[in-house]
C-alpha cells in the first residue's frame, strides 16, 4: 500500500539544521524522479529563533501544501508554540520526537497524533561530527520508501567540498535515522515516482523571477535588501554580470526604484526587487516613471503587513497599494504570477510589457512563492522579451516629440545617443514636445494617452488561467491559485465540476475577458490571502460578478490550504 | 574619463547648448547666470549633445535640464543624484551632469549626496546654494543660518545650525570638490570642465543668491574670494584647510585619486548555460 502524496515537517530551532533537511529531501525526491514543494517559515532571528521546513512530495506535481502534516520530526520543541498554528495535525499524523527535548507540547499532543519517541541528539552524538538533521532526514527517508541512493547524491553534492569526513558522518546519520524508522510501520510509503521524459527543474520562485528578468532582456538592477525578496537580487548580482548587465547595491529604496529609472532612460531595461516596506517608499517614482513613460519592473514579494508587519511569512496584502498606492491619476501594470514557476512566465512578460508600453510593472509575488522551492517540470519557453518602440527619423526637420499622441498612446522613444531625439523627460506635466505645461487640454491630452496604450494593448490569453467546466467557479489570484487549483482537480476526480479563473493581469482589468471566463456561472468564490478580503473589493470594483459570491479570505501567515478551498467550494455544488 | 572630450578647431558655441525655453526664474537670480557656465563648459568640452544626460530633482535650480539642448531628466524631489548613478552606470559611455539645488541635494536627498560621494560614480554634480527654499517662497533650507527669522515656516529662525556642503562632501569621499560663485560664470565654467574632466564623482557647490528670498545674499560679491590654495589630492589635507575656510572661498579643494565605481560585467555566459543550474 503506497500513499499519493505525503507532508513532513522538520521543526527546531534555527541553526538546528531544519532548512538543510528540507532542503535535502527535496532534492533527493527529485533525484528518484518525484515532484515536490518546500516551503519554510521562521522567525525573524537568523540563529536561534523557531524554524520549520515543510516539505510536500508526490509524484504528482505539487500545486499546494499539504492540507495537514504526516509526519514532523522536532530537533526540539524550543519557541514551537510560535508557529504551532502552522502544523495541522490530526490522529492520522505521527510526531517523531527526541524525548530528551521534553514533552509534545500540549498544542500539538492535543490533534490526538501518534508520538514516536526516537533519541535523534544521542543517535547524532554517537557519530563523529554526527548532526540531529541527517538522523532526522534519514528516518523521513525510510519511512516515506525514498531510496538510498537519491540521498546519496545529494549529500555528495553538498558535503563534497567539506571532505571525506563530513560525508561519512552525514551518511552515518542518515543510516541511523533509517534504521530507527524500520520499525514505524506508518504506511506512508509514497507511491513510485512516473517519470515522464520531460525535464525537470528544482527551483523557488525568487530564483524564478530572477530568471524571468534575464530572459525578458533586463541589464540593470538597483537592489536594497529586504526580506523575503532579498534572494532576487542575490541571484541577480552574478548572473546579470555574467550575462553583461549589472546590479548595484543602492542605499535604499527611494534609490534603488530611481536608479533603475535613470538606467531606463538610458534605453536599459532595469528591475528590482521589494517588499512592502520598500513598494511603500517607492510608489513616488513609480508615479515619475507613469509620467515621464519609463519603463520599469518592481518585483513586490509581498509578506505580512502593514509596517513591519511579519517580514518572514506570507501575505497577499500588497494588492491595494499595488494598484491604487499612487497619487494621482497614473496608469500601470500590476501582474501576479500563480505559481512558483509561473514566476518566471509573469516576470518576463512583465518585462516585455513594460517595455512595449513604456510604464512601470508591479510584479505581486509573495513569500510563499519567493522563499519556496519547487521541483516542476521544465517551465516551456516564452516569446516575450523587451522592445521599446524607438523612434525613427530623428534627423529631419521636424522637432521629436517625446510624448507624441499617437494612437495606440504609445510614443517613439529617443533615448540618449540618438542625435536629435534630445529632450527632457519630465515628471512635471508635460506637452507632447516633453515641455512643462500646466495647461487643460495638454493634461487631459496626455492622461487619456497614457490610460489608452494600457486600455487598448491586446494582453492575449496571459491574463488569466482558467481550467475546469461547471457553474460554479474560483476566482483567485496569486500563490491561492496553487489550492484554489487543487480544490478543482479533486472535485474533478470526484467527478464534481468546478471552473478556476487565476488572473495574473491584475492591472489594466479584463472585464470583457473574464466575462467570458465566467459564462454561465452561478456560483463565484473568491479566494484571497488577506484580512480585508482585498481581491474581493478589487474585483467588485472593477468586474461584474454573476451571480451570488462568497468569499474565502484570510490573512496570512497560515496557508490556504487546498482541503478549505474544495470544502467550501463544494458546499456551494 | 570622460569619453566625449572632443578637440574641434571650430567647437560649438554655449548657445547650441541652450534650448528655446525661457527659464522661469525671477530677475537677477543667480541661476541665469550658472546656466550660462554649464552651457559655456559644454561648449569648451565640445559634448556631444546627444551623448550628454543633464538630471536633476525638483527646485528652482532643477528646472536646467528643460534649458539645455542635451538629453535631461527632470525627476521627482532629492533624487537626482540616484536617478543619475543609474543611468551613469547602465550607460558608461554618456557624459552625465547633475543639477540642482541646496534643499534637493542636502535635505530631502541628504542620503543619496552621502552615498553619490562614497560611491564615486563618474558623474559631475552643481548644486546651486542660495540657502532658502525658492519654489516654495521662502523656508529655511539645511544650509540656512540657524537665527534666520524671515520665514512664516520659522519665523523665530530654523534653530539648526547648517550644513557645511563642501565639508560634507569631503568627509563622504567624494573625489573631486570646488566651489564657484553665480557672479562669476568664467570661473563656474572652469571648474565644472575640471569637475568633468576629473574621473569619479566631481561636486561643484556654486554660491547662487535668491535675490527674491534672500536678498541681502547680493552681498556675496564682496563676500567671495580666492580660495587661495593648490589643489590637493589629498582628502585630509583638504579637510583640514577647508576648516578654516569661510565658506566663500572659491577654487578647487580637492582633486583625488579615488578609483570611479563601475559593476564588473561581462557576457560569458548565454542564459541557457544559467538555466542548466536548475535542472534536476
Amino acid at each position: 500500500m503506497t500513499v499519493d502524496s505525503v507532508t513532513i515537517a522538520f521543526v527546531g530551532s534555527g541553526g538546528a539544521g531544519v532548512m538543510t533537511a528540507g532542503q535535502m529531501l527535496l532534492d533527493a525526491a527529485a533525484n528518484v524522479g518525484w515532484y515536490g514543494l518546500m516551503s519554510r517559515s521562521s522567525g525573524p532571528q537568523i540563529r536561534g529563533g523557531e524554524a520549520a521546513a515543510f516539505v510536500r512530495l508526490s509524484p504528482q506535481p505539487v500545486l499546494a501544501p499539504g492540507d495537514r502534516f504526516d509526519v514532523i520530526v522536532a530537533f526540539d520543541w524550543q519557541n514551537v508554540e510560535r508557529f504551532a498554528a502552522e502544523l495541522p495535525l490530526n490522529a492520522d499524523s505521527v510526531i517523531v520526537t527526541d524525548p530528551s527535548q521534553g514533552e509534545v507540547p500540549a498544542v500539538l499532543a492535543a490533534s490526538g497524533a501518534k508520538q514516536i519517541a526516537m533519541p535523534i541528539k544521542e543517535l547524532a552524538g554517537a557519530i563523529p561530527g554526527g548532526r540531529v538533521n541527517m538522523v532526522g532526514l534519514g528516518a523521513v527517508a525510510a519511512a516515506i520508501g525514498l531510496p538510498r541512493a537519491g540521498i546519496d547524491a545529494v549529500i555528495e553534492k553538498a558535503l563534497g567540498k567539506k571532505g571525506e569526513g563530513a560525508l561519512a558522518a552525514s551518511a552515518a546519520g542518515i543510516d541511523v535515522g533509517a534504521k530507527e524508522a524500520k520499525g514505524w510501520n506508518l504506511g506512508l510509503e509514497l507511491a513510485a515516482p512516473q517519470r515522464n521524459g520531460e525535464a525537470r527543474w528544482n527551483i523557488s520562485g525568487n530564483e524564478a523571477a530572477g530568471l524571468g528578468a534575464l530572459k525578458g532582456g533586463v541589464k540593470f538592477c538597483a537592489a536594497y535588501p529586504i526580506t523575503p525578496a532579498t534572494e532576487i537580487l542575490e541571484w541577480l548580482a552574478p548572473n546579470l554580470a555574467k550575462t553583461g548587465g549589472a546590479l548595484v547595491q543602492a542605499e535604499d529604496e527611494l534609490a534603488s526604484i530611481t536608479m533603475c529609472l535613470g538606467a531606463s532612460f538610458g534605453g536599459v531595461p532595469s528591475i528590482t526587487a521589494t517588499a512592502g516596506p520598500g513598494l511603500s517608499l517607492m510608489t513616488e517614482a513609480i508615479g515619475l516613471g507613469v509620467a515621464s513613460e519609463t519603463p520599469v519592473v518592481i518585483v513586490d514579494v509581498q509578506r505580512g503587513g502593514p509596517s513591519t508587519g511579519i517580514p518572514t511569512k506570507s501575505e497577499q496584502s500588497d494588492l491595494n497599494i499595488a494598484v491604487y498606492g499612487l497619487h494621482g491619476d497614473a496608469p500601470h501594470l500590476v501582474v501576479g504570477p500563480t505559481s512558483i514557476a509561473d514566476c518566471l512566465f509573469t516576470t518576463q512578460w512583465a518585462v516585455h510589457l513594460a517595455e512595449a508600453l513604456q510604464t512601470p510593472a508591479i510584479v505581486l509575488s509573495d513569500q510563499a512563492m519567493g522563499q519556496s522551492r519547487a521541483v516542476v517540470d521544465k517551465p516551456a519557453e516564452a516569446p516575450y522579451v523587451a522592445k521599446r518602440l524607438l523612434a525613427e527619423g530623428l534627423d529631419g526637420e521636424a522637432k521629436y516629440k517625446r510624448y507624441l499622441d499617437t494612437p495606440s498612446g504609445v510614443s517613439p522613444a529617443a533615448i540618449p545617443g540618438m542625435p536629435g531625439g534630445e529632450h527632457t523627460a519630465d515628471g512635471l506635466e508635460h506637452a507632447e514636445s516633453a515641455l512643462p505645461s500646466s495647461q487643460a487640454a495638454d493634461h487631459q491630452k496626455q492622461l487619456d494617452k497614457r490610460l489608452r496604450k494600457l486600455a487598448g494593448h491586446d494582453f492575449g490569453d496571459a491574463w488569466a488561467e482558467v481550467e475546469g467546466e461547471g457553474e460554479v467557479a474560483v476566482v483567485t489570484w496569486g500563490s491561492s491559485t496553487g489550492p484554489a487549483r487543487e480544490a478543482v482537480r479533486r472535485l474533478a476526480a470526484e467527478g464534481r465540476k468546478a471552473r478556476l479563473v487565476a488572473i495574473r493581469l491584475i492591472s489594466p482589468v479584463q472585464p470583457a475577458k473574464l466575462a467570458e471566463a465566467l459564462k454561465g456561472v452561478e456560483k463565484v468564490l473568491v479566494v484571497e490571502q488577506t484580512h480585508g478580503a482585498q481581491f474581493h473589493k478589487f474585483l467588485r470594483a472593477h468586474y461584474d460578478l454573476p451571480g451570488t459570491v462568497s468569499v474565502f479570505s484570510r490573512p496570512g501567515p497560515l496557508p490556504i490550504r487546498a482541503r478549505e478551498v474544495r470544502d467550501t467550494l463544494a458546499s456551494l455544488l | 574619463m570622460d569619453t566625449h572630450l572632443t578637440e574641434t578647431v571650430a567647437g560649438p558655441e554655449p548657445h547650441d547648448y541652450k534650448s528655446d525655453v525661457k527659464p522661469i526664474w525671477c530677475p537677477g537670480c543667480g541661476d541665469y547666470s550658472v546656466l550660462a557656465g554649464i552651457t559655456r563648459a559644454m561648449a569648451t568640452m565640445g559634448l556631444e549633445r546627444h551623448n550628454t544626460a543633464v538630471v536633476s530633482g525638483i527646485g528652482c535650480s532643477s528646472r536646467i535640464p528643460a534649458y539645455t539642448s542635451c538629453y535631461g531628466y527632470h525627476a521627482v524631489h532629492g533624487r537626482a543624484l540616484a536617478v543619475a548613478s543609474g543611468l551613469k552606470l547602465a550607460r558608461p559611455d554618456l557624459s552625465v551632469l547633475v543639477f540642482g539645488g541646496d534643499g534637493d541635494g542636502f535635505s530631502i536627498g541628504g542620503n543619496h549626496f552621502l552615498h553619490a560621494c562614497r560611491r564615486n560614480v563618474d558623474m559631475t554634480y552643481i548644486v546651486m546654494d542660495n540657502q532658502v527654499y525658492g519654489m516654495t517662497k521662502g523656508q529655511a533650507s539645511p544650509t540656512t543660518e540657524s537665527d534666520w527669522c524671515e520665514s512664516k515656516l520659522t519665523p523665530e529662525g530654523p534653530g539648526v545650525n547648517p550644513i557645511q556642503p563642501v565639508q560634507l562632501a569631503l568627509a563622504c569621499g567624494a573625489n573631486f570638490v570646488a566651489r564657484g560663485f553665480s557672479g562669476n560664470p568664467n570661473e563656474v565654467a572652469r571648474l565644472i570642465v575640471e569637475g568633468v574632466k576629473h574621473p569619479g564623482f566631481s561636486v561643484i557647490h556654486v554660491l547662487s543668491p535668491c535675490v527674491t528670498f534672500r536678498p541681502e545674499q547680493r552681498g556675496w560679491k564682496s563676500s567671495v574670494h580666492p580660495y587661495g590654495r593648490e589643489p590637493t589630492d589629498d582628502p585630509n589635507e583638504a579637510m583640514r584647510a577647508v576648516l578654516e575656510d569661510d565658506g566663500f572661498g572659491l577654487g578647487i579643494f580637492l582633486a583625488g585619486n579615488r578609483r570611479p565605481f563601475q559593476p564588473a560585467s561581462a557576457a560569458t555566459r548565454t542564459i541557457a548555460q544559467i538555466e542548466e543550474g536548475f535542472a534536476v
